[in-house]
């Protein structure tokens, strides 16, 4: 459904990604694994329009976004949920999630609503409250929330666990893995390793831009490399 | 203290028509701000444009004899609208000519071209009203209703003229209250002023809620424009500076791009300059006239910041790392 082939993103003179290469299957949740720098954030932040690649194509279901605004490619079915989740604090848990359907027709929205209220009855039950005084992990939720209410094809995930405790991570994970049975692609960003893993049909590690490693999620879990790395031996 | 009794009403009036003047040009201040983090010096030239499109208007419609004919409320409803709508695309198209191709400029840029565009507005005006007048500081033709005054008891009267300037300024500020607080795109303004990328990522196209932006914060400078013609009658091109300066003041006293703020800054100020304009002489035997009410609005102004640099309502407009 994605295919990213040789892409080439710069920050001014700084060289970002190198020709990195990947693809990501209809219904596969695939993890991009990597240390800091390597490449991930920029990889989502080029995918979703924020970041104009200066080579290299990337197409979703045969559609070019390379040059697309960030705004038209949410209406192509791509939602992105930013590192450090990006929450708009100021506004409400209700008027976050009500900007996340800015694309869908007014009548679909409380339904969306109801699905998302489903999935993170704390947002149900929070959802007057401003957003900024939500706790790390219900940020989070509301993030993911957020994402959902475009009804997307492909959800983008930078570093859901961030900054979280390991029971609310674990719950969180629960809760992407439950999106994707609903039919929704997911392409995730992770430093916590294990648990993306454990999750993922298949992953890619990067390292300074590029591609150095890729297999079946349970074969990265196995191999050496990735156990030293990034699973602590 | 009789007459300091006795006039203290009236003092009152004109303090809340004066703050709510300021208030309806501070919100286009303000919002500008809100999402773009700069301050549109030629925002007092939008607010001209509603003055002299509400005198051409009456103009024209006294040289037809239409004024004569019409009821009041139609007319003055006709020239709010009018001098709303066309501020509001004079400050739209400001904004695509003088400030879009100046995005991502370093900071400063944005703020001479608005500089610059003020003074091209003033003269812009002032030369298209000689072509067409020969003379470029207007009178407002005089509605007879507004003449008149609602008398509340004995001693206390109101000038219609001052109502209405109330009236409409709360119909505008409920308006925009409910326009920013319960539509789709008004919660995409409020998006865009915490977090463009993030705004994008919704689906929000930026550019264009930008553009709406000027446009409202613009309409309402066109309403207080027409306002201001009625309530004072002599206007000229350059009729914009003090008022747009004093409105910006209260914008920040509010905490800039805080939109109930620069309501609440803007009634402040103009309550402390009607107060000083009234009292300042009686309360100091003569020593300070009414001359000395700027010096003491913006002493009180100067105090507040010291005291909450971010103003009255201020938070931090922007997320960090946004």
């Amino acid at each position: 459904m994605l295919k990213v082939q040789g892409l080439h993103v710069y920050y001014d003179a700084i060289r970002a990604l190198k020709g990195l290469s990947f693809s990501v299957a209809q219904g596969e949740i695939v993890t991009l694994l990597g240390a800091n720098g390597a490449g991930k954030t920029t990889t989502l932040k080029t995918i979703s329009g924020l970041l104009r690649p200066r080579g290299g194509s990337i197409t979703l279901a045969g559609q070019a976004l390379e040059g697309v605004e960030p705004h038209e490619i949410v209406r192509l079915g791509v939602a992105h949920v930013p590192e450090g989740r990006k929450i708009f604090s100021r506004l409400t848990v209700l008027e976050n999630l009500k900007i996340g359907a800015y694309t869908r027709a007014a009548g679909s929205v409380g339904e969306d609503l109801e699905i998302v209220f489903s999935l993170f009855s704390r947002l149900k039950e929070r959802r007057r409250q401003i957003a900024g005084t939500l706790s790390g992990g219900e940020q989070q939720m509301l993030a993911i929330g957020r994402a959902l209410m475009a009804r997307p094809k492909l959800l983008l995930l930078d570093e859901p666990s961030m900054g979280l405790a390991p029971i609310i991570v674990e719950q969180i994970f629960a809760t992407i893995q439950a999106i994707n049975r609903e039919g929704v692609t997911i392409l995730l960003v992770e430093q916590n390793a294990a648990i993306a893993l454990a999750i993922s049909q298949r992953g890619y590690v990067l390292e300074t831009g590029t591609v150095i490693l890729e297999g079946e999620a349970s074969a990265l879990t196995h191999n050496d490399l990735v156990r030293q790395a990034y699973l602590g031996g | 203290m009789e007459l300091a009794f006795s006039i203290f009403f009236q003092v009152l009036v004109d303090g809340i028509v004066l703050g709510f003047m300021y208030a309806l040009i501070a919100l286009g201040y303000t919002m500008v701000y809100g999402v773009l983090e700069f301050i549109n010096f030629a925002h007092s030239e939008i607010f001209v444009i509603g003055a002299f499109v509400g005198a051409e208007m009456l103009l024209m419609f006294e040289a037809t004899g239409a004024l004569a004919v019409l009821h009041p409320a139609l007319v003055l409803l006709l020239v709010l609208l009018t001098g709303m709508a066309l501020s509001g695309l004079a400050a739209m198209g400001l904004e695509r000519i003088a400030y879009r191709p100046l995005r991502g400029a370093p900071r400063l840029v944005p703020l001479i071209s608005a500089i610059g565009a003020s003074f091209f507005l003033q003269d812009f005006i002032r030369l298209i009203e000689s072509l067409w007048r020969n003379a470029f500081y207007l009178t407002y033709p005089t509605l007879p209703v507004l003449e008149k005054s609602l008398k509340l008891g004995a001693a206390v009267e109101v000038p219609l003229k001052s109502i209405l300037v109330i009236a409409t300024a709360l119909v505008m500020l409920l308006g925009l209250y409910l326009f920013v607080n319960r539509t789709k795109v008004g919660i995409a303004i409020r998006a865009v002023a915490q977090d463009p990328d993030t705004a994008s990522l919704m689906g929000i196209h930026v550019n264009r809620i930008i553009a709406l932006t000027f446009f409202v914060g613009g309409a309402m400078g066109g309403v207080a424009g027409v306002l201001f013609g009625l309530q004072y009658s002599l206007i000229s091109p350059y009729s914009g500076f003090v008022p747009g300066l004093k409105a910006f003041t209260a914008a920040v006293l509010g905490g800039i791009g805080n939109i109930p703020g620069a309501v609440l800054g803007g009634m402040v100020l103009g309550l402390m300059e009607a107060f000083a304009a009234s009292y300042l002489s009686l309360i100091t035997n003569g020593a300070f006239g009414a001359e000395y009410k700027d010096v003491f609005a913006f002493a009180v102004l100067i105090l507040i910041l010291i005291f909450r640099p971010k103003g009255l309502l201020g938070e931090k407009v922007r997320e960090e790392g946004a």
